[in-house]
């Protein structure tokens, strides 16, 4: 198929509304591969939406979601846009709790996703290797036979961050990835992000302003659904209308 | 699946308790057969008739389980299936009589002579074969747990929801099942049934052997869905059970992994509905009531979903209090027995019973290993 668009990511005209509300009123904007973007706004500016419709969880009443130039991510459901490479991290850490950090990733890793590929699967040295390797990214090796669950806080943003790796994306939406974290751990994580923005596109949306002062990246504000304004941090903070819409007038 | 897979799946707690079935399979009829009457360890007939009952329903417990403890589908229309696979079997055994019967028809079933009917329902064709009805008992109950499961999980119907309409299907099915017309039998149901595959039913021979096949069956249906649950299969079930929006963003299609655990789930239930009529003698509409589900399901959680062995464990023990209890002057109170029982259970033991244990087993441990931890710093190796 031949590219519609050079972007990563393309959203035109995005308009979501739900009992007459509209979550998101011709919302537009585009990531370039490669790009790492940190999107901001206040409640209900319409971010986490913003992702459902990327992910394929919402479809939007009107307008385009373009994915590597040529993928219509509205006609797409959440299982098959997963494996076309848009990974997605929640806002509330979601991990297996019940199962092993081992066994989380090993569910996370890029594979066979059909019923009859999981019934027969057996590990494989690579895949084994594939795992060990994200224990060290993330930080988790001395726990990986601990139950998900018993993790702190941040493990936990940790070990999900580590499983869209194992996806192996090229498109990572990350939610609020420090909230609640300590200090130490908020720099790590930017620290985190920024290497895997090495290989992999990054999408960002985060409240913490010193966080995303910290990522030094271009800044897309949202607001009522729309975009507000766009640029560096700096510029971006210094947008009238930006100040207004955070400080409330 | 190969014989390897099924054995590498069996930990050591799985295999006692395989050990433990097949022990009982052996014992209790070699007690009933091999000793005198008079032994104080003789086993009556109708206590080895009794056994298969749990047996079959500890079965139907194993087919809930794994659904709802490792997937969270909370059917409460297993009865449905048990049921299918029942009337499966009960078209056979009808087929069997023949001449026998009160009005000596060839062909047709005395229920359907008695009803004026001239000739045989098409879909009673080919039950008097044995295969063909086995056959039935896995096809029906599977094919309509596809049918289904195919609906309701592509709508994404779960939780109270999903429950509340498999409640429906085994209420319209009893409903069904209940008319005349509907060619099987009506309130009555089928019954005074004569031989299986030449045997007498009646016979202590063949109930005895009824029984231990149903034991081998329980035996089979454990192993394969601890061979189920322990490949990556089962871990994505409990991916689903656990943080089901989290499974799909990682591409699983998690309507694929529900349809076949539902349909399989289903098919179980419809062997053990199969084993069932057999040993009581009799199928009827009220083995779909909606009741009987839910009691399935409270012996689920009084065993501990999640564990398999416990819904064995807790089929054989609330049944033997049900038996116990509905036999004497008890009696009436049993159905208020059986709900304070689940609420109990619910409120107090929200594990079940086999869960408890190894919740204990495993805090026991975590506190064994901490204490090493805080011996050595750094004990973990980065293997």
């Amino acid at each position: 198929m031949e590219a519609l668009t050079s972007s990563l990511l393309y959203l035109n005209g995005v308009t979501v509304s739900f009992d007459g509300f509209k979550a998101l009123n011709n919302l537009s904007f585009a990531i370039e591969a490669g790009e790492m973007r940190a999107i901001i706004g206040p409640n209900g500016a319409g971010k986490t939406t913003m992702m459902d419709v990327v992910t394929g969880k919402t479809r939007p009443d009107l307008g385009d979601v373009m994915f590597d130039g040529s993928y219509d991510l509205t006609r797409l459901d959440e299982a098959e846009i997963a494996e076309l490479g848009i990974g997605r991290k929640f806002q509330k850490p979601t991990v297996f709790e019940s199962q092993t950090v081992n066994d989380n990733l090993e569910l996370a890793l890029k594979s066979d996703r059909r019923a009859r590929a999981a019934l027969f699967w057996r590990e494989s040295p690579d895949e084994r290797r594939r795992i060990d390797q994200l224990l060290e990214i993330i930080r988790l090796t001395p726990v990986r036979h601990r139950l998900a669950g018993s993790l702190s806080h941040g493990q936990r943003q940790w070990l999900e961050i580590g499983m869209l790796l194992a996806q192996e994306p090229k498109l990572l939406l990350v939610d609020e990835p420090v909230a609640g974290m300590t200090d130490v751990e908020t720099q790590q994580t930017a620290e985190l992000l920024k290497e895997i923005n090495r290989d992999r596109t990054v999408v960002v949306v985060e409240h913490d302003m010193a966080f995303v002062r910290e990522l030094g990246v271009k800044v897309t504000c949202l607001h009522e659904g729309s975009v507000l304004a766009e640029g560096t941090i700096d510029q971006v903070s210094a947008n009238e209308r930006v100040v207004e819409v955070y400080l409330g007038r | 699946m190969t014989p390897h897979i099924l054995i590498r799946s069996l930990d050591r707690g799985a295999s006692a308790f395989l050990i433990a079935i097949a022990a009982i399979a052996i014992l209790i009829p070699v007690l009933h057969l091999a000793l005198p009457p008079t032994s104080p360890f003789h086993v009556p007939t109708y206590l080895i008739s009794l056994f298969g009952k749990y047996a079959c329903y500890a079965l139907l417990a194993l087919s809930i389980d794994l659904i709802w403890g490792f997937c969270g589908i909370l059917s409460l229309g297993h009865g449905a299936f048990f049921a299918l696979g029942g009337y499966a079997m009960g078209m056979y055994l009808m087929r069997q009589i023949g001449t026998r019967g009160v009005y000596a028809d060839p062909i047709l079933p005395d229920f359907m002579v008695f009803l004026n009917w001239k000739e045989l329902p098409v879909y009673w064709y080919g039950f008097q074969y044995f295969p063909y009805a086995v056959l039935m008992v896995v096809l029906v109950p599977g094919a309509l747990a596809f049918v289904f499961g195919w609906f309701a999980f592509r709508s994404r119907v779960t939780g109270v929801y999903l429950s509340i309409i498999t409640q429906a299907l085994t209420f319209a099915l009893m409903l069904g099942f209940f008319r005349n017309n509907f060619g099987f039998g009506g309130n009555n149901g089928l019954t005074d049934f004569k031989d299986i595959l030449g045997f007498n039913v009646q016979a202590e021979s063949t109930r005895t052997a009824l029984f231990s096949i149903t034991c081998a069956a329980l035996m089979l249906a454990f192993l394969l869905c601890r061979a189920l649950i322990t490949s990556k299969f089962g871990k994505v079930l409990i991916a689903i059970r656990d943080a089901e929006a989290r499974a799909r963003f990682l591409g699983y299609r998690v309507e694929s992994y529900k349809l076949f655990v539902f349909t399989l789930s289903a098919c179980m239930a419809g062997v053990a509905g199969a084993l069932y009529v057999p040993q009581v003698g009799i199928i009827n509409p009220s083995e779909f009531a909606p009741g009987n589900s839910i009691e399935a399901v409270i012996w689920v959680a009084v065993g501990g979903r999640g564990t398999l062995t416990g819904a064995v464990i807790g089929a054989v023990l609330v049944n033997y209090a049900k038996t116990f209890f509905t036999s004497g002057f008890l009696a009436p109170y049993w159905l208020f027995m059986l709900g304070a029982l689940f609420v109990l259970v619910t409120l107090l033991l929200p594990r079940g019973i086999v869960g408890t244990m190894r919740h204990w087993n495993a805090l026991r441990r975590d506190r064994a290993s901490a204490a090493a931890e805080d011996g050595v710093r750094e004990p973990l190796p980065a293997e």
